[in-house]
C-alpha cells in the first residue's frame, strides 16, 4: 500500500518534470531569444503555446507536495526543515514566472514586455536549477530522518550541482523538440528550423553533461551510482535511446511522434532515479513503508487519485487537444 | 499584529522563527485570500454574462463577458502562484503541523489539489476558447470553472475547520497513527466555515465588480454596457448578503457552543456570566473592557435567546494558553468590523432591492453609486477581518488542543529575511497586477478597441490559421 502511494507520488513528479519542464525550458528560450526585434517570433510561439496549458502542468506540482504531505508527513517536514533554502527560492521564483508571464500578455510598450518577459524567462531558469538541487539532496542522502540537515551543504554539493544543470538543461531540450514540433504544426520553416537547432546543441550539451554526471554520482553519491547502472540501468538507456532517436528524427518525425521520444527521454530519467532509490525514501535510513501515514489514510490519497484519473485525465486529454487541434487562441 | 506579545507569554521555548513566520503566513495568506473571490465567484458572474450574451443575442453582455474572462484569466495567473507560495510555506514555516499531522491535516487538500486541477484546466479552455470555439460548447467549458471552484474553497476550508476542530484521528507516540477520513474532512467546524467562506467568495466578487461599473457611471459614462454590468454584479451580491448574515449568525452560535475560547475573545468577555452585554468596539486593557458600547445582555440573548445564558470568559481558559489583552482585543475588533460592513452592504442591497421593486431599473443617483463604488473594498476588509477572528481567534494553538503554534513552526533559518524578499516580491506584483488592470481598461476604452471587439465564435477561415505570428502578442 505505501509503495502504492509512493508510485503515485512519483507519477506526478514525472508528469511535471516533463510537463512542467517542458514550460519552464520555454521560458529558456524566452530569454536567449536575443534582443526585441530577432527575438519577437520565436518569444510570440512561447506565448502561443505555453499560455493555455502552463497552469495546468503547473498543478502538478501541487499535486506532488500534496502527496507528500500527506502520504509521508515526517519525510515532507524533514525535506522542508533541510533544504528551505532553494525551496523557499523556488516558491519565490515561481510567484515571479508565473505573473511575469500573465502580465507581458497584457502589457503592450517594449520596454515594460521586457521587464515582465525577464522576470518570466529568468525565474523560468532558476526554479528548475532549485528543484533539481532539491532533487540532488534527496537523491544523495542528505535529508536526515528527522530533518533539519544541513542548511547549505544539502543542497550545494556535486550531486546538487549536477542535478539543477541537468533540469535546466532537459526542460530546454525537451522545450525545444516542443516547440519545433509545435512550428510544423504551423507550416512555419523559419521557426521550426530555428528550434530544431537549439534542441540538437542541447541534446548534446545534455548527453555530455550526463556522461560528465555518471563520474559526479561515482565519486558523491555511491549508492545513487550503483543503483542507477544496476536496477536502474535498463532506464538509463532508454533514456539515451529515446533522445538520441528523436535528435536523429527531428528533422523528419510526425510532431507527436518527437514530442513522445522527448517525454519517454526524460521520464525514464527521473523513473531511473525512483528505482535506483526503492524502496527508500531518503537515504538509506528511511524507507517508504517507516514513512508512510496510516493505511486509511493512504486509501483516501488512492480515491482521489482515482478520481484524478477519470476527471482529470480526461480533461487534460481534452485541453491538449483542443490546443493541438489550434482551437485555443490567444 | 499583536504577535510580540504572545511570543513573550510563553517565552520559556519560543523559537525566534516563530513571530517572522506567523508574520509571513499572515501576510501571504492575506494577498492570496484577495485572489480567491476572483477564481471562485466571478467567473460566475462572467458566465451570467456569457449566457445572457449567447441567449439574448445581447452584445453588451457577451462584450462583459469576454472581458471578465480576460481580468479572471490575470488574477488566476497571480492567485494560483500564490497559492503555491502557500503550499510551500506549510513545509517551510510549521514542519511541526505537516510532520506531525499531515496524515489527517493533508486530506482536504488532496481533495483540493483535484479541484485545482479541473479549474485550472477548464479555465484554460474558457479563457482561450471565445475565437474558435462553438457558442454552447464554449459556455459550458467554463461551468467546471465555477464548480471546482466551490470544492477547492470547501476543501481549503475544511483543512481550516479541522484545525479548530480537530477530529477523526488518533495519536499515539506522537504519531498520527489511525484516520478517518471522512471525519476529518466534514469535521465539526467544516458546514458553516465553507458556507461562510463561498458566500463571502460571492459577495467580494459581486461588489467589487458593481463597483468598478458604479464609478463608471459616477464618472459619466451612462451607457447600457455599464449599467448592465453593474445589474448583473449587484444583483447576485445583493442575493448573497441576506443569505450571509443569516449564517454568519448561525456560526456565531456554532462557535459559542463549540469553540469557547475563541467566543469569549470575539465577545472580549474576562469572565464567565450570563446577562452578558454585546460590546461594541473598546478594547482589552490589564484583563478589563474600556472604551466599548455595551447593548444590555446582547450577547447571552443572540447566543442562546435569552438573557440566562451563560457564556464563559477568557478566565476559563488555563493561564498558559490564555490569549493576552491585544490579542483578544484584534479578534473582537475584526468581528466587529465584519458584522458592521455586513450590515451596511445590507442596507445598500435593500436600497437597491427598492429601487428595482418600483422602477424596474437600476438606482443611479449618485450617492448609491458612491456607495457602491467602495462596497466593494469594504468587502474585502470584511473577508481579511473574518479570517482574522478564526485565525488570530485559536492562538495560542495552531491545532486547537492539539499542538501550540510555537511547536508548529520551524526551527532553522533567519525567516527575516525569506519574509523581506516575500514582502517585496508580493509588493511589486500587487502594484504590477493593478497597473495591468488599469492597462486592461484603458485599452478597452479606446474608441476603436483593441481589436478585441471582433465577434466571437466566428468560423474558422484558411486565413485565420495561418496568422503570420508577426506581432507579439
Amino acid at each position: 500500500m505505501s509503495t502504492f502511494a509512493a508510485v503515485v507520488l512519483f507519477a506526478g513528479v514525472v508528469a511535471y518534470a516533463v510537463l512542467g519542464g517542458a514550460d519552464f525550458g520555454a521560458g529558456f528560450w524566452d530569454l536567449t531569444a536575443g534582443g526585441a526585434e530577432r527575438g519577437r517570433r520565436p518569444r510570440h510561439l512561447v506565448d502561443e503555446s505555453l499560455a493555455p496549458v502552463w497552469e495546468a502542468n503547473h498543478v502538478w506540482l501541487i499535486f506532488c507536495l500534496v502527496m507528500m504531505w500527506t502520504a509521508f508527513p515526517t519525510a515532507f517536514a524533514a525535506i522542508m526543515t533541510t533544504l528551505y533554502v532553494p525551496l523557499g527560492l523556488t516558491a519565490l521564483g515561481i510567484v515571479m514566472r508565473g505573473s511575469g508571464f500573465a502580465f507581458r500578455k497584457v502589457v503592450v510598450q517594449t520596454d515594460q514586455q521586457r521587464v515582465v518577459g525577464a522576470a518570466f524567462a529568468l525565474s523560468s531558469i532558476v526554479s528548475p536549477f532549485f528543484l533539481g538541487t532539491v532533487a540532488g539532496g534527496i537523491a544523495s542522502g542528505r535529508v536526515p530522518t528527522r530533518g533539519y540537515g544541513d542548511p547549505v551543504t544539502s543542497w550545494l554539493n556535486p550531486t546538487s550541482v549536477l542535478g539543477g544543470v541537468l533540469a535546466i538543461l532537459t526542460c530546454a531540450f525537451t522545450a525545444a523538440v516542443f516547440l519545433t514540433a509545435e512550428a510544423r504544426r504551423r507550416d512555419d520553416d523559419e521557426l521550426e528550423r530555428y528550434f530544431r537547432r537549439r534542441a540538437q546543441v542541447t541534446a548534446v550539451v545534455t548527453g555530455v553533461v550526463a556522461l560528465v554526471g555518471i563520474a559526479v554520482l561515482h565519486a558523491d553519491a555511491p549508492r545513487l551510482f550503483d543503483g542507477l547502472l544496476s536496477r536502474g540501468l535498463p532506464l538509463v538507456i532508454l533514456s539515451g535511446a529515446c533522445g538520441l532517436l528523436a535528435l536523429l528524427l527531428l528533422s523528419r518525425a510526425a510532431p507527436r511522434l518527437l514530442q513522445g521520444l522527448a517525454v519517454a527521454a526524460v521520464a525514464s530519467v527521473v523513473v531511473g532515479w525512483g528505482v535506483a532509490q526503492y524502496p527508500y525514501l531518503l537515504g538509506t535510513h528511511l524507507s517508504i513503508q517507516v514513512a508512510a501515514a496510516p493505511t486509511s489514510t493512504l486509501w483516501s490519497l488512492t480515491l482521489v487519485a482515482a478520481a484524478a484519473l477519470i476527471l482529470v485525465v480526461p480533461s487534460l486529454a481534452l485541453l491538449f487537444s483542443l490546443q493541438q487541434r489550434g482551437r485555443l487562441e490567444a | 499584529m499583536t504577535l510580540a506579545s504572545l511570543a513573550a507569554a510563553g517565552a520559556s521555548s519560543v523559537p525566534s522563527q516563530l513571530l517572522p513566520a506567523r508574520e509571513q503566513m499572515a501576510f501571504t495568506l492575506g494577498f492570496h485570500i484577495i485572489l480567491v473571490p476572483f477564481g471562485v465567484a466571478f467567473t460566475f458572474l462572467m458566465l451570467i454574462a456569457n449566457y445572457r450574451g449567447i441567449r439574448r443575442q445581447d452584445a453588451d453582455a457577451m462584450l462583459l463577458a469576454r472581458r471578465w474572462s480576460q481580468v479572471a484569466g490575470v488574477l488566476f495567473a497571480v492567485g494560483a502562484v500564490s497559492g503555491t507560495v502557500l503550499s510551500f510555506e506549510l513545509g517551510l514555516l510549521w514542519p511541526g503541523l505537516m510532520g506531525r499531522f499531515g496524515a489527517a491535516y493533508g486530506i482536504p487538500f488532496a481533495v483540493e489539489g483535484l479541484f485545482f486541477f479541473l479549474e485550472a484546466i477548464f479555465v484554460s479552455i474558457y479563457l482561450y476558447g471565445w475565437k474558435r470555439m462553438a457558442p454552447w460548447p464554449h459556455f459550458w467549458s467554463g461551468v467546471p470553472v465555477v464548480l471546482s471552484g466551490i470544492g477547492g474553497t470547501s476543501s481549503v476550508v475544511a483543512a481550516n475547520g479541522w484545525m479548530n476542530q480537530p477530529g477523526g484521528f488518533q495519536v499515539r507516540g506522537g504519531r498520527v497513527v489511525a484516520v478517518e477520513p471522512l471525519r476529518v474532512f466534514f469535521n465539526a467546524a467544516f458546514w458553516f466555515e465553507a458556507l461562510h467562506m463561498l458566500l463571502a467568495a460571492y459577495m467580494v466578487a459581486g461588489f467589487m465588480v458593481a463597483g468598478v461599473y458604479a464609478a463608471g457611471l459616477l464618472r459619466g459614462r451612462r451607457d447600457r454596457y455599464h449599467r448592465l454590468g453593474l445589474a448583473i454584479a449587484f444583483t447576485v451580491a445583493a442575493v448573497v448578503t441576506p443569505v450571509q448574515i443569516f449564517v454568519g449568525d448561525v456560526a456565531a452560535r456554532e462557535v459559542f457552543h463549540r469553540e469557547p475560547a475563541k467566543f469569549a475573545a470575539i465577545e472580549m468577555l474576562p469572565h464567565t456570566s450570563t446577562h452578558v452585554p454585546e460590546t461594541l468596539g473598546g478594547v482589552l486593557i490589564d484583563g478589563t473592557v474600556r472604551y466599548g458600547i455595551d447593548i444590555p445582555s446582547g450577547a447571552s440573548l443572540l447566543s442562546g435567546f435569552s438573557p440566562d445564558t451563560k457564556i464563559y470568559g477568557l478566565d476559563v481558559i488555563p493561564a498558559p494558553v490564555r490569549p493576552p489583552d491585544d490579542l483578544v482585543t484584534t479578534v473582537h475588533l475584526a468581528f466587529d468590523v465584519m458584522v458592521g460592513i455586513g450590515f451596511a452592504l445590507l442596507a445598500l442591497a435593500l436600497w437597491f432591492a427598492v429601487v428595482w421593486w418600483r422602477r424596474r431599473a437600476v438606482p443611479e443617483n449618485r450617492w448609491f453609486l458612491a456607495c457602491t463604488a467602495v462596497s466593494g473594498v469594504l468587502t474585502v476588509v470584511a473577508l481579511e477581518a473574518g479570517w482574522v477572528v478564526t485565525e488570530v481567534g485559536r492562538q495560542p494553538w495552531t491545532v486547537v488542543g492539539r499542538l501550540l503554534t510555537r511547536d508548529a513552526v520551524t526551527t532553522t533559518g533567519n525567516l527575516w529575511l525569506f519574509f523581506g524578499a516575500t514582502v517585496l516580491l508580493y509588493v511589486v506584483v500587487g502594484a504590477a497586477t493593478v497597473y495591468v488592470l488599469r492597462l486592461m481598461r484603458r485599452h478597452w476604452q479606446q474608441p476603436e478597441g483593441n481589436g478585441e471587439e471582433d465577434v466571437p465564435y466566428g468560423p474558422r477561415t484558411r486565413q485565420d490559421a495561418a496568422v503570420p505570428a508577426g506581432d507579439a502578442a
